[in-house]
């Protein structure tokens, strides 16, 4: 065998396993960095500094931390359900590209709500909507957005309602808005205020993991309102005979309900010995008040995102 | 073997340094002075800050861009000039021609960095009058800049083996920028589904992990650099390094010289 | 064809060069459809000890036939040996010295540190290199300019250094590609004179150049290629005397017998000498004709034909008709 040919061999070898170990070597060390590069974002002191950095690239720069964000807040769901970075890296992305209006909406979905929903930083989500809207002024998504962090987290219904009208006024907005900002105003606390929030927030946003978070939020309105109804039935059976029913197929004879009540998830209620209500499984329906079952503690992480 | 391959190496060196590549040291030298001198006017705290990210961050600049642009010409400088006739017709086999080049250029680099690395610990007891023990952490990221040189080398040299000055270039320098946000691709590739996922990955994972080898920012703030990072860093360039130059040994191998 | 065969202490006897059936085609195009056969099917051998003339018009081929023995090139088909060696033996290579057309060096390097840096590439060792490369310099005249750098050689001496080079680990064949080009009149002497030296060390030459002077004056045998094809080898001695043989006769005297003139290709008279030139069928007839003229005859010399000669009818005949002769 010429020496060519044996140095070609020689050298293919060698760069196959090379690549089988560089790619088991990049494993362990992205294994050992998992948010190393994310937790560098602790040092950037002053992000209008870093945009000057970019000479010109912060668009490219804006999209790279907004990605980073996401997909923190993901891994951070699955293990950690702390996200104090959350925060810092949508400031980033926000100041290198003030037009980054999803940044906006995902900071308002969970930066606002307190762990391990969120962050648990209103304050800061405010002063990022805020921002938001002073770059974006005909973005009524934005103004919704400030509506929403007041009403859900702060519970300031005054400035929730101001937010909203200022947000009716914008060409193209959701009509639920003007409704919002007039309901504030008395009935802020009723949980048709709640729903026609969440269904907005449903309807104004693309991203995947808000939208989940207000299908669990409307299906959590649902069981509440449900429970409480059914609850009222019990009552009225109670009533009636004097004793509370030990099952559905009773309250089905007495009329007083059509057949087995389900819920949002086509799982049917479980009603207790002494007449409670009950959900059969509480982990799939997170931020529920009513129908939880004795004694239940909710999981650290909630189940609200696509993943879950 | 190993005498001809130092040979080539100590050759290439010595063309580097005749060719007054170590003149950059001149530029890196009055820019960590002048620096030094401008922030001590700031406060304190900041002083140590931009000295090690200004230093460590224009050495990596610099030298990456010497890797790139003597990396280039290595082998095609030597095919359009000719002189590589009076070497391959001695029992010099190819591949230890390439070896000897990227250690030569390797070696040059790290000398390079040997002496600006002395001009940043002098910037830094400059502006704070002694050095702390966090200093010596600085040390591991001047450790991983120099790894990251070797695969730049090994990729310049890659390219130098089969195409022009030019295009060398712009591929190497790309690679570079690509590297940098290594783990960002992988973590986009994650996100992807179906084709686009298999091709993002394979790409996500053949392009150089130059983001891990970027510790400048923790160091500047005193952060520690875990010993299974340096150890795995480490095996990570040598083997990421040999596998471009067997690419590159490949090439040559079977390349016809004009 | 040299065999080479191992009897105990028995020399080995071996052709230095045995080429057989290399071939070279480039395809260019940009569809890679039109081939160019830079060489066609090679068949040639070269001795041991002998100094071999490569001959050819520009572009007939010879460099790509020497990059391909250098290994600078792949052939498309065919192989070659030298000393009996593959052409990627390293073993053949410290044996051989290859000085390349119009050569180009690190200029950056002094004419020592070139012949260092090349010496240890060849194996030389480091002890004892330094000697032997001063002697290497001043044998080929570039003794005081051992510490400049090359960027300030001229042409001459860069053909100096490179002949250097091509000879300091003491090659058996040494391989020079227009060894003479660039040299004013005393190089060209001096590289002469350095070939046959070579030969009277032993060393085997095979050298390609255009002028045929040169090779006229040095070579033992030689071949002619032209557009990539062989159209002729053999010696100088019987490639020039089968072509044209004519015969020079001087005498004294101061008339041309027409009947001698009539037999002569062209006749001078200086003085009281005349010279005729007869072909060689006539030679006989032409010398009665100056014993029945009782002319004094002062010599009778065959007139070999010039190698250039040889070359141009080569050139000119058909590729199917030319012969190998040897």
């Amino acid at each position: 065998m010429s020496s060519t040919r044996r140095v070609t061999i020689a050298a293919g070898t060698l760069l196959l396993f090379s690549f089988v170990g560089s790619v088991l070597l990049l494993r362990q060390v992205d294994h050992l960095r998992t948010n190393a590069t994310i937790e560098q974002v602790l040092f950037i002191s002053s992000p209008r500094a870093l945009k000057r950095m970019s000479l010109g690239y912060d668009g490219l720069l804006a999209d790279i931390y907004w990605t980073r964000a996401v997909q923190y807040f993901g891994t951070a769901h699955h293990s950690t359900g702390n996200y104090e970075l959350l925060y810092p890296l949508l400031n980033i992305a926000t100041v290198l590209d003030p037009h980054l209006v999803p940044a906006y909406e995902f900071g308002a979905n969970f930066v606002g709500p307190k762990p391990p929903n969120g962050a648990g930083q209103p304050e800061k989500a405010i002063a990022l909507t805020e921002f938001g809207i002073r770059n974006n002024l005909n973005e009524w998504r934005l103004y919704y957005n400030l509506g929403f962090i007041h009403y859900t987290e702060m519970k300031n219904y005054s400035a929730a309602a101001d937010a909203f009208a200022r947000g009716s006024e914008v060409p193209g907005a959701h009509p639920f808005l003007r409704i919002l900002a007039a309901q504030m105003a008395q009935h802020a606390g009723e949980s048709d205020t709640a729903r026609m929030l969440w269904t907005t927030t449903y309807q104004a946003s693309q991203d995947p993991s808000i939208r989940a978070n207000a299908v669990a939020h409307l299906r959590a309105l649902r069981v509440d309102d449900e429970v409480t109804k059914l609850e009222s039935t019990i009552s009225l059976y109670r009533q009636k005979t004097g004793r509370s029913p030990s099952n559905f197929a009773e309250l089905a004879r007495a009329g007083l309900i059509g057949g087995v009540p389900l819920d949002p998830l086509g799982r049917p209620y479980n009603l207790t010995a002494d007449g409670k209500l009950e959900v059969r499984s509480p982990d799939d329906l997170p931020f529920i008040q009513k129908g939880m079952p004795a004694g239940y503690v909710p999981p650290k992480r909630p189940k609200l995102l696509p993943s879950d | 073997m190993n005498g001809r391959i130092f040979q080539i190496a100590s050759n290439t060196f010595r063309e580097a340094v005749r060719d007054r590549v170590l003149y950059n040291l001149i530029a890196f030298a009055l820019l960590m002075s002048g620096a030094a001198v401008l922030v001590g006017q700031i406060s304190i705290d900041i002083e140590r800050l931009v000295v090690i990210n200004l230093g460590l961050t224009a050495i990596s600049l610099f030298g990456t861009v010497i890797a790139i642009f003597v990396g280039i010409g290595l082998v095609s400088k030597e095919i359009d000039k000719r002189t590589l006739y009076t070497v391959l017709s001695r029992p010099v086999q190819r591949w230890e021609f390439i070896v000897g080049k990227f250690l030569g250029l390797a070696g040059t680099l790290t000398v390079n960095t040997f002496f600006m690395a002395i001009g940043v610990f002098a910037s830094l007891l400059y502006v704070s009058h002694r050095l702390h023990r966090a200093d010596g952490w600085v040390l591991a990221a001047l450790y991983f800049i120099i790894l990251q040189f070797l695969i730049t080398t090994a990729l310049a040299l890659l390219f130098s083996s089969f195409s022009s000055p030019l295009m060398s270039a712009v591929f190497a320098f790309s690679l570079f920028v690509i590297g940098s946000f290594a783990e960002d691709l992988r973590g986009f590739a994650a996100m992807t589904g179906g084709l686009t996922k298999w091709l993002a990955t394979g790409a996500a994972y053949l392009v150089p992990n130059f983001s891990a080898l970027n510790v400048i920012s923790s160091v500047a703030h005193q952060q520690p650099v875990s010993g299974h990072l340096i150890l795995y860093n480490t095996a990570y360039a040598v083997v990421y390094s040999a596998m471009v130059l067997c690419g590159g040994i490949l090439i040559f191998q079977h390349r016809n010289l004009k | 064809m040299g065999a080479s065969f191992f009897f105990g202490a028995a020399k080995v006897i071996m052709t230095a060069i045995d080429i057989l059936d290399l071939e070279k085609k480039y395809t260019t195009g940009f569809w890679k459809k039109k081939p160019k056969q830079a060489l066609s099917p090679l068949r040639m051998q070269v001795e041991q000890g002998e100094i071999f003339g490569f001959l050819g018009p520009n572009g007939a081929g010879k460099t790509t036939t020497l990059k391909l023995l250098m290994g600078l090139i792949f052939p498309t088909s065919g192989t070659a040996r030298i000393l009996g060696m593959e052409l990627s033996d390293p073993k053949m290579k410290a044996q051989i010295g290859f000085l390349p057309e119009q050569p180009y060096f690190y200029d950056y390097l002094t004419a020592r540190e070139l012949l260092h840096y090349y010496g240890r590439l060849s194996g030389m060792d480091a002890k004892g290199l330094s000697n032997k490369i001063t002697t290497m310099l001043d044998r080929v005249g570039l003794g005081d300019a051992a510490g400049v750098q090359l960027r300030k050689f001229s042409k001459g001496m860069l053909q100096r250094a490179g002949i250097a080079q091509a000879i300091l680990h003491d090659p058996k064949v040494v391989f020079l590609d227009e060894p003479m080009s660039g040299l004013d009149p005393m190089g060209r002497r001096e590289v002469r004179d350095l070939i046959e030296q070579l030969k009277h060390e032993g060393k085997t030459v095979f050298f390609s150049t255009h002028i045929l002077a040169d090779a006229e004056a040095l070579c033992d045998r030689v071949a002619v290629l032209h557009k990539g094809e062989l159209r002729g080898v053999g010696a100088i001695a019987d490639l020039t005397s089968s072509v044209h043989g004519r015969v020079e006769l001087v005498w004294q005297g101061t008339t041309i017998p027409d009947a001698l003139r009539a037999l002569s290709t062209e006749c001078r008279l200086a003085g009281e000498t005349v010279r005729a030139i007869v072909p060689e069928e006539n030679q006989d007839t032409a010398l009665e004709i100056i014993r029945r003229e009782r002319m004094r005859l002062v010599s009778v010399t065959p007139v070999r034909a010039s190698l250039e000669d040889y070359f141009v009818a080569r050139l000119k005949s058909d590729a199917a008709s030319a012969g190998v002769q040897s």
